[in-house]
């Protein structure tokens, strides 16, 4: 087992430090962005709703998302944050992992995951119908109701 | 006694373990994250599908469990500002320690507002 330590003086291919600056950046812009919206998101779901947590379910989700303003929030939302956190975990593992195919191996499996939950959640919000279950009352939100 | 040398701001104390802090916190908010966007992607399965992983979240261990994860929340994010201010703003290292208390007051305001009212809902009715 041996560590392959970069050489101080000898930098990054070009190509490659751009992309390591743009990330850089990136967790900056997304992570004050990330700010406003989960806090906007914890106020809205959590905090506000008389039950608190108790308030949240089927019709909760479907009377926000038969809104498109909370489909769009909560799309970028998902892809700032899965972006963000992956990136940030990234940085966990090249700082952490010793074994070079250890390292790779999680970062691969990180943009994995990162891609299909994003690929997910992208389709649950676009093609979601509120109105899905017309004959169980309970489940409907205000808007599906006649 | 020698002057402090230039470039100690991760090193020891309040710029260390806020550091530490924040990739622990980032981690644990991370690994929510993958829970969350899969538990809400059961609304496209069958509103008794998402209601009942919903119930969870209504128990009080889970509810207990979630002043934690807010707590991670506001602590990552708010430090997150302190550490973009030391990159982008010139006095931002020097009064790196300062931030860092600005930072922990508005954790604790947010949290003195934020417990009650979850315990409440949480075991209330």
């Amino acid at each position: 087992m041996s560590v392959v330590i970069e050489q101080p003086n000898q930098p990054r291919s070009r190509k490659g430090a751009q992309w390591e600056k743009r990330a850089w950046i990136f967790m900056r812009v997304s992570g004050l962005l990330l700010i406003f919206l989960i806090l906007g998101h914890l106020m809205v779901n959590l905090v506000l709703p008389e039950r608190g947590v108790k308030s949240i379910d089927f019709a909760f989700v479907a009377g926000k998302w038969a809104s498109p303003f909370w489909q769009v929030y909560d799309g970028i939302m998902l892809w700032l944050a899965l972006i963000h956190g992956t990136n940030g975990m990234r940085t966990l593992v090249n700082d952490y992992s010793e074994r070079e195919w250890v390292r790779k191996t999680l970062n691969v499996s990180l943009w994995v995951v990162a891609i299909a939950l994003i690929i997910l959640g992208t389709l649950v919000i676009t093609t979601f119908d509120p109105c899905i279950d017309p004959d169980v009352e309970t489940y409907l939100p205000n808007v599906c109701k006649p | 006694m020698a002057k402090r040398p230039a470039g100690t701001l991760y090193r020891g104390k309040i710029g260390m373990w806020s550091w530490v802090l924040h990739r622990i916190t980032g981690v644990g908010i991370y690994f929510f994250l993958l829970v969350h966007i899969l538990d809400t992607a059961l609304v496209r399965v069958s509103p008794e599908a998402y209601n009942s992983v919903m119930h969870v979240y209504k128990t009080p261990i889970v509810g207990v469990a979630e002043i934690g994860l807010v707590g991670a929340i506001l602590f990552h994010g708010f430090n997150g500002i302190r550490v973009v201010l030391i990159d982008y703003w010139r006095k931002g290292s020097k009064y790196q320690n300062q931030m860092f208390w600005v930072v922990l007051a508005i954790f604790v305001i947010l949290m003195a507002a934020w417990i009650p009212r979850q315990l409440m809902h949480t075991f209330g009715e």
